[in-house]
């Protein structure tokens, strides 16, 4: 194993903006922007699958686009506008892709989902072509293991109109 | 994962500044190195993150040329329409790569960087000599389906993992590199190394040197371009093999081409032989077979991974078929 020299914890001042709020934080550079939605500022919402970017379960959107929030850093996201699953909903009343997912059954366990929801809200503004192969292909990037992924198709291209 | 420093650069001249300390990376993306760092296969000491500096635009120069920043995400690489028009090869091959998320995050310097994928390479536990120069190689009599079987040496077998620059070498790109001692351009076929008895050494970029920009020159050939990816799933994994094609064609026959290919080397490959065999000749399926045959002539296969040398020639007549059916003759 390459060794260096044992550095000190450092932290940093920023500032979150999540779901319209900001969080001020002293927050160790090496947490992921993930654990600091779920242990720093208690959005668990947002899930940890694999750790590796290999699996969507912590997708989220910054500044609008979705991206996987264990790859990335708290700190590299000083003022940027964060939106988490918990962000979706509007005055009690569900976002359109989560009312879809409920809809066609779109989950078995659950522990995929709101990945799979952050990341089916993010297509609905991405060039996607329309059929149900260019949604998988779009999707592919959110694993579910039990298996869902035929209702997950439906429940996206129900809110896209395709149904 | 090991504590380090962290610091923002405002330009490139701050960004080089920052990163004269000698256990400091450039973090863009971050979809490469927070991976590693959390494997504690990469360890520095201090982060400067580049995200701020403005290389972040797709130009059409004066000349057709295509300059593209740094720090352009894969997704917009992609969708870019002047990309999608002159090189459908390089959206084609930025789409077959990664998933949507990943894409929005990673950019053209840090895909151009991106470290192997071999599970010897990314496992602390086992002998490595990218990740450790002189301890060993794993990889040599273990599970090596996935490895190269071009540009091997004894010391390593590990493929780069990118596809886009698997395309870029098809497009005769330019990478640009800037340092204290000033800015140069290197061609993207100088730009990887081959591992020799040095696998730990990957690229010609030095200790503090920043990739600001590839450029792409006007070449007949960019518009008749096509990238095919085999993989053990449909989307979202790295290629087993995968070829890039270009094509300039007059009047049935072959007068330039490009082929490239990927997930079989230990660098993004050009297929010089196989261009050979392909300029002056019909443009047919009997010249793309003889052209597949030279691509693979030279490789070394090890205990699992010969599968790849018929997977990769079908790749090469793939990409060409589809260069030949679906491009635009600008003859």
């Amino acid at each position: 194993m390459t060794t260096t020299a044992r550095q000190d914890i450092v932290t940093q001042r920023i500032t979150l903006q999540i779901n319209g709020e900001s969080h001020p934080l002293d927050i160790d550079t090496r947490a992921t922007l993930l654990d600091t939605l779920r242990e720093y500022l208690q959005l668990p919402g947002t899930k940890k699958g694999c750790d590796h970017g290999q699996c969507g379960a912590c997708t989220v959107h910054v500044n609008g686009r979705r991206i996987v929030s264990c790859l990335t850093l708290a700190v590299m996201h000083d003022g940027d506008e964060i939106t988490s699953i918990e962000g979706l909903a509007r005055d009690g009343e569900l976002h359109p892709m989560q009312d879809a997912f409920i809809e066609h059954d779109a989950f078995q366990c659950g522990y995929c989902t709101a990945g799979q929801i952050m990341s089916a809200v993010a297509l609905l503004g991405e060039p996607c072509g329309a059929s149900d192969d260019d949604v998988r292909e779009s999707m592919s990037g959110n694993l579910c293991r039990c298996g869902a992924y035929p209702n997950i198709v439906d429940a996206v291209q129900s809110v896209r109109g395709n149904r | 994962m090991q504590p380090f420093a962290f610091q923002r650069a405002a330009s490139e001249d701050d960004a080089i500044a920052l990163a004269a300390r000698p256990d400091a990376v450039f973090v863009a993306g971050g979809t490469t190195l927070i991976d590693l760092m959390k494997l504690n296969v990469a360890t520095p000491g201090a982060l400067v993150d580049i995200n701020a500096l403005p290389l972040t635009g797709i130009d059409v120069l004066a000349d057709g040329a295509i300059r593209i920043g740094a720090l352009v995400r894969n997704s917009d690489l992609a969708h870019h329409p002047d990309v999608q028009a002159t090189c459908p090869v390089l959206s084609q091959a930025l789409l077959a790569g990664a998933s949507a998320q990943l894409r929005n995050m990673a950019t053209v310097g840090g895909n151009l960087l991106q470290r192997t994928r071999c599970y010897y390479f990314r496992d602390p536990i086992y002998a490595c000599n990218k990740r450790t120069p002189g301890a060993g190689c794993a990889a040599m009599e273990g599970f090596n389906r996935i490895h190269a079987v071009l540009g091997v040496s004894d010391h390593c077998i590990a493929t780069h993992p990118s596809d886009m620059a698997v395309a870029l070498v098809a497009l005769d790109a330019d990478v640009h590199i800037r340092g204290k001692a000033g800015e140069r351009r290197v061609a993207i076929t100088d730009f990887h190394l081959l591992p020799g008895d040095t696998p730990d050494k990957e690229t010609v970029v030095a200790a503090g040197e920043l990739v600001t920009h590839v450029t792409i020159p006007a070449r007949r050939f960019a518009q008749r371009s096509a990238y095919v990816k085999l993989r053990d799933r449909a989307s979202y994994e790295f290629a087993l093999a995968s070829a890039a094609a270009a094509l300039d064609l007059h009047d049935g026959v072959v007068r330039d081409v490009r082929i490239a290919l990927g997930g079989v080397a230990t660098k993004p490959w050009r297929a010089t032989a196989a261009e050979d065999v392909l300029r002056g000749g019909k443009a047919d399926a009997a010249t793309f077979a003889a052209a597949a045959d030279a691509a693979l002539r030279d490789a070394t296969p090890r205990r699992d991974n010969a599968y790849k040398i018929e997977l990769a020639k079908r790749a090469v007549i793939r990409a060409l078929h589809l260069a030949n059916v679906t491009g635009v003759d600008r003859s």
